[in-house]
């Protein structure tokens, strides 16, 4: 049992990290909101010291309203749906090929999973001329050789390039996480299913995939958390061009490129309730597991 | 029983998955490769895979020209500093949450996690201007500390989840022979606690030293690590096929090398210990 003495002890034990995190969360969220309400433009002279404008909700409805509020949102959801549905889909499938018997598992097992050690500047840059460049890319030559006219990737295909892009870095996640679910199944249930005559496509569908699903929820939910605020792979591919400007990159143009803290602020706003949104959802799987 | 598998089907197994593990795999192979070409190699047509000129000059080339060197420390100096300010910080907390719980002690731990779900952008403004002010834009320390903020809640859950595995008898055997809560956390906790210390460390030096928000807009000529390196290649030099690749190599080198010791870490880490 716990102590009195020792209860004192571990709060001020976990008070630095408290606090810190405290500070971390509340003074930039609350600047942000404060911004959020206000008309601030550094480049035209306003400053904190000289006071700011109110201006009320302004800044929330001129960033619903603004023309490419829509077309962000849209790009955000088409890019994390995409990403999603590419990497749960293959990550599915690269789990059940890896946990096959083979030759040299760990060998593929770190193949598989070093995209996600590269860092975004280093693969958004390697995709963008190295595979993607219209004229000395290797898809150029592929598409070359099957004497097909090479594509301008970024430009054409602008979505289907950041989607391919990203993909690439979190399938290894995906795979991982579904991998280490599927080690823990329980292998005589199948056998059973297979002695009793099911063919693999009723044991995948009626054991594999339920025993999978709790993994699949959390692959989802975490990696929406992180491809709603991908930045970096955008920033040094298309920045935001071609209808890849997502809610993220709109908000940092608004506030750094074009310094409209206000209005970027209400979108940071924005953007904080739909992380939120995302994470309550997160949190309850996360909770439940404390319990057990 | 495990059931035999016949060779023909391990071999269609072993045949399919390297297949499918050097495809993945590709992308970075063809980046090294590229590294030790010439530029016109590089751009030759067909695409050379292995039958050219292996050269180094692309390597002292970049580390001449962009100063390689000073990037990689700053890289490691934020990496690292981030990570053992952060454990520091981080140990703890987490200890106490693991053999001291209250009834606040999942709520606390929830919303340490609800932290790292703040979208960075939406904070992006009020850190610039307070960097600003304090003089910490474009600074090691600056970075240290965001990269510390960003990082703490993923490291006291995964310190969290691997004091838990720690039996709680062995510290009440400590507490009955008289071991004060100093002599605890010395010489009954610490040696228990090492490996879960380690991978967490670990784990946190790869996404400190991948992270590319923070250090993409709060560095420029003097504090950028590796990621603001690359991000100079952009444009127009991200043309000059070999030395992006050069560039790159050196700037996943290390980190994929740390990486693939933490596979295992990487799931736990990354899942908040909701899967292991």
């Amino acid at each position: 049992m716990a102590t009195q003495h020792s209860r004192s002890a571990a709060r001020m034990m976990m008070a630095p990290a408290v606090i810190l995190l405290l500070g971390w969360m509340l003074v930039p969220l609350t600047m942000t909101l404060y911004f959020s309400f206000k008309k601030y433009l550094p480049l035209r002279g306003d400053s904190l010291a000289g006071g700011l404008d109110w201006v009320g909700f302004d800044n929330y409805t001129r960033f619903v309203t603004s023309s490419s509020f829509w077309p962000s949102v849209q790009a955000t959801l088409i890019i994390v749906g995409g990403v999603l549905v590419v990497t749960v889909v293959l990550g599915v499938l690269l789990a059940i090929l890896l946990d096959q018997p083979m030759w040299g598992q760990g060998v593929v097992r770190i193949l598989v999973i070093a995209p996600f050690f590269v860092m975004p500047t280093v693969s958004g840059l390697v995709w963008k001329n190295m595979f993607m460049d219209p004229v000395n890319g290797l898809f150029a030559h592929l598409w070359k050789f099957f004497g097909a006219a090479p594509l301008e990737w970024l430009s054409q295909a602008s979505m289907q390039s950041i989607i391919l892009i990203v993909s690439w870095q979190w399938l290894p996640f995906a795979t991982l996480i579904l991998l280490t679910a599927i080690q823990s199944l329980d292998s005589e249930q199948l056998e059973a299913a297979e002695m009793d005559g099911a063919p693999p496509l009723a044991r995948f569908g009626f054991i594999i995939l339920p025993h999978l699903s709790r993994a699949i929820t959390i692959v989802i939910l975490i990696q929406t958390i992180f491809l709603l605020s991908i930045f970096a792979e955008i920033f040094v591919t298309t920045a935001g061009a071609f209808g890849t400007k997502t809610l993220t990159y709109l908000i940092f143009q608004r506030v750094l490129e074009s310094q409209n803290v206000g209005l970027g602020s209400a979108g940071g706003v924005y953007a904080i309730i739909l992380a939120n949104i995302v994470a309550i959802f997160l949190m309850r799987i996360v909770g439940k597991n404390l319990d057990a | 029983m495990a059931r035999a598998v016949t060779s023909q089907r391990k071999t269609i197994n072993t045949v399919i998955a390297w297949g499918v593990g050097l495809l993945i795999f590709f992308p970075i192979l063809w980046t090294i490769l590229t590294s030790f070409k010439t530029e016109a190699q590089a751009i030759n047509d067909p695409p050379l895979f292995l039958f050219f000129d292996w050269t180094l000059e692309n390597y002292s080339v970049v580390q001449e020209r962009s100063d390689y060197m000073r990037f990689l420390w700053n890289s490691v100096i934020i990496a690292g500093g981030s990570t053992i300010l952060g454990t520091i910080i981080a140990v703890p907390a987490a200890w106490s949450m693991a053999f001291v719980p209250s009834k606040r002690t999942k709520d606390i731990l929830l919303w340490m996690l609800s932290t790292k779900m703040l979208p960075a952008v939406g904070v992006l403004y009020p850190i610039y201007l307070l960097f600003i002010q304090l003089g910490l834009l474009d600074t090691r320390i600056g970075l240290v500390i965001v990269l510390m903020l960003i990082n703490l809640p993923i490291i006291v859950w995964m310190l969290y989840t691997y004091f838990k595995e720690i039996p709680g008898e062995i510290l009440e055997a400590a507490r009955m022979d008289g071991a004060g809560l100093r002599d605890e956390i010395l010489y009954v906790l610490t040696p228990m606690a090492v490996p879960g210390i380690a991978s967490t460390i670990l784990l946190n030096l790869i996404l400190a030293w991948n992270e590319a928000f923070w250090t993409l807009n709060l560095t420029a000529a003097n504090a950028g690590p590796l990621t603001a390196f690359i991000a100079s290649y952009s444009s127009p030099e991200g043309l000059f096929f070999a030395k992006l690749s050069a560039a790159s190599t050196m700037a996943i080198a290390p980190i994929l090398i740390l990486g693939w010791f933490s596979q295992k870490q990487l799931v736990r880490g990354l899942t908040f210990g909701a899967v292991k």
